[in-house]
């Protein structure tokens, strides 16, 4: 185990450090285009451009410019906006979090409670009619774009029926901090949750559905079944155990991609300003440094919770250590 | 969105007894019979012939420019003229909307946008934008993927180590993050290297971004599908009688390997249409005035609540046309290969 664990180590330092490289190099190498102007934002004066070649090394060799740039990311955190003047970059990024957090966190819950019911459902009335709703359910629920099925909520709960009894309850867009009113913070998220939790409850659903439907056919199932266990007892006990596997190394790929960044557009269609919302926001005026720095921050996110995941998942099912 | 590739729907019980022939054969026999699948094709089919005939559309029924704005413009509604962008009346009066649906094909059937601009037609030449950006970029992904996972998978050692490196990395990358990298730095001044160049607006960026980022997806079980066919008897077997590398590769390999493939083509169609939807809908996918089902959403963002055709009919149009991909996805998986395992999410 304690191998495996620095081996996963090592292999993140790996990917980590390539990462970096990687996002520096997009935006500080890529031929044909001046970084400098790209930094200092639409129609900048040579002033300012000059203060830019000299604030981010651009006279200097790449290898220099690339420590530069890690340095003013983690050590000094002093990476300023030029767009948005002096706006220093990482408190903003580090103010964005909680909203994120709050928004991945909840929508997980969600999507972990719907699937996994969906899931049994689906596999316990497997060929009927039901199995076949709910597994299209689920396949409509991955096949809508997630911006759009926003708006659509956004439509109904905002405009169309919000003086209807239904959802005069639903705050405008926005986002209330949990420290300053949790039930209002829990009344500015439902939407969001249920609408970011809609894709991934079709997926897990069915993931989890076809898995116990393997499990089915294995030796312990039958085992169980012989030694004369009742069939839920069979179902919960055994087969979904073995089924949460797959769920598990799933879900946490998926919720480090969501806390990267893969919940940016939800953000955006409920006007929440997290770390998504602030990159599509420096999208906008093209603030490069700070697109660069969510990027890199998000990036690293992902990377240490798959290495979590990964060191859990090995600590729950042996057989993948030594993989 | 890796997870999208991993479900399953119950096969058809007819699915296994279709007979002789060679495997394709059957393949192709179990996919005419599986009903549900073959309604997606047709529903498919119509989708594309009606993107297709845009221009048809726009200038024999609607008589109209879907790219020029058309401000000032007048239409007919019931035999009466009407202005296409009329002063708001509700409010302050300052601003003025857009018609809205007039559900008569010749003049504004889903009424207009922002610009004056029909957004029926507009649908149909974005589809063809959406639809040929997701296709190519599942093209160009497969293709890199299939290569990269048959040098890795085959000759191992050290470029099996740099590559799968390599895919490590973008597959760390988070989807969108990495699109949005690209995108900020290629949309705006275009790329140039060596011969190479494209421009700022080019549908080539959007379509070589989207491809790229999900090579690791396609790649990672095809080098793993290798690796295990490596060391099956019939490879010994060509290998004991002299075949070369490159027959070893094309003809034992890379022919065992297509079938996961063109499993994994449709799905891949299906992702990268929801992800070039997204990239335009945030403004660095199709750049207008040229329009993608993305950018058709973002033209109707800000008249949500008073034109909400303008966002909903782009939207419709991708659910409908990614869920039959999807279904057809697996439809084509479970006629291939009925007891494939669920690949792709792990």
């Amino acid at each position: 185990m304690a191998r495996f664990v620095a081996r996963r180590l090592v292999s993140m330092a790996f990917v980590l450090f390539s990462i970096s490289v990687l996002t520096f190099l997009i935006f500080f190498a890529t031929p044909g285009v001046d970084p400098a102007a790209r930094i200092a934002g639409r129609n900048a004066d040579q002033a300012t451009l000059r203060a830019v070649r000299k604030d981010f090394g651009l006279d200097r060799p790449i290898p220099v410019r690339y420590a530069l740039m890690m340095k003013k990311l983690f050590i000094t955190r002093d990476l300023t906006s030029y767009v948005n003047r002096g706006a220093k970059v990482i408190p903003q990024v580090l103010q964005a979090a909680p909203v994120t957090l709050s928004l991945v966190i909840g929508a997980a819950v969600i999507w972990i409670v719907f699937s996994v019911a969906m899931g049994l459902l689906a596999a316990v009335t497997r060929g009927s009619p039901v199995d076949a709703t709910v597994m299209i359910l689920g396949l409509i629920g991955i096949s809508m774009p997630v911006f759009w099925l926003g708006e659509v909520v956004n439509l109904i709960t905002q405009s169309r029926f919000h003086n209807t009894f239904l959802f005069s309850w639903v705050p405008p867009l926005g986002y209330t901090p949990l420290t300053q009113s949790p039930f209002g913070w829990f009344k500015s998220l439902l939407l969001p949750w249920l609408t970011l939790a809609v894709l991934y409850i079709g997926i897990y659903a069915r993931v989890l559905r076809s898995a116990l439907v393997e499990a089915q056919e294995e030796d312990y199932v039958r085992t169980a079944r012989a030694k004369g266990l009742s069939e839920s007892r069979v179902l919960l006990r055994h087969a979904l155990r073995t089924s949460l596997i797959v769920f598990v190394s799933l879900f946490g790929l998926d919720f480090g991609a969501l806390v990267g960044g893969g919940a940016l557009l939800t953000e955006v269609v409920f006007g929440l300003h997290g770390i998504g919302k602030l990159t599509f926001d420096s999208l906008q005026n093209l603030d490069l440094p700070v697109i660069m720095a969510t990027v890199i921050y998000a990036a690293f996110f992902v990377v240490l919770a798959n290495a979590v995941v990964d060191v859990l998942y090995a600590w729950l099912d042996p057989r993948v250590r030594r993989a | 969105m890796g997870g999208a590739l991993a479900g399953e729907v119950a096969a058809p019980a007819d699915g296994l007894s279709v007979g002789g022939g060679s495997p394709w054969t059957i393949a192709r026999r179990r996919l005419l019979r599986n009903r549900i699948a073959m309604t997606m094709v047709g529903v498919l089919v119509v989708i594309v012939a009606l993107c297709l005939s845009a221009p048809l559309y726009s200038e024999y029924i609607a008589h109209t420019h879907p790219f020029r704005s058309t401000l000032d413009g007048t239409t007919i509604v019931n035999g009466k003229s009407v202005p296409v962008m009329h002063a708001d009346t509700s409010g302050l009066g300052l601003g003025v909307t857009p018609i809205g649906p007039t559900w008569d094909p010749g003049h504004y059937l889903l009424g207009a946008d922002n610009q004056g601009r029909d957004v029926a037609a507009r649908l149909l030449y974005g589809g063809r934008n959406s639809l040929l950006i997701g296709t190519a970029a599942a093209l160009l992904t497969c293709v890199a993927a299939t290569i990269i996972g048959l040098l890795a998978g085959f000759f191992g050692g050290i470029v099996d180590g740099v590559l799968s490196r390599l895919l490590d990395v973008v597959w760390a990358f988070p989807v969108y993050l990495l699109a949005i990298s690209l995108s900020t730095v290629l949309l705006t001044r275009g790329f140039a290297l060596g011969p190479i160049t494209l421009q700022a607006g080019s549908l080539f960026l959007p379509i070589f971004i989207i491809g790229v980022v999900y090579v690791p997806y396609v790649a990672r079980p095809i080098r793993g599908e290798v690796l295990s066919l490596r060391q099956r008897e019939f490879v010994e077997a060509a290998i004991g009688l002299g075949a070369s590398t490159w027959r070893l590769l094309w003809s034992d390999i890379l022919r065992n390997v297509i079938t996961t493939v063109i499993v994994f083509f449709p799905l891949m169609l299906a992702i990268d249409m929801l992800t070039e939807s997204a990239l335009s809908f945030l403004s660095i996918g199709v750049q207008p005035p040229n329009a993608s089902w993305g950018t058709i959403i973002l033209d109707g963002q800000d008249l949500l609540y008073t034109r909400p055709a303008v966002a909903l009919a782009p939207g419709i149009a991708i659910a409908i046309t990614v869920l039959a991909l999807n279904v057809l996805g697996d439809g084509i998986r479970d006629a291939l290969d009925p007891r494939a395992k669920l690949r792709g999410a792990d």
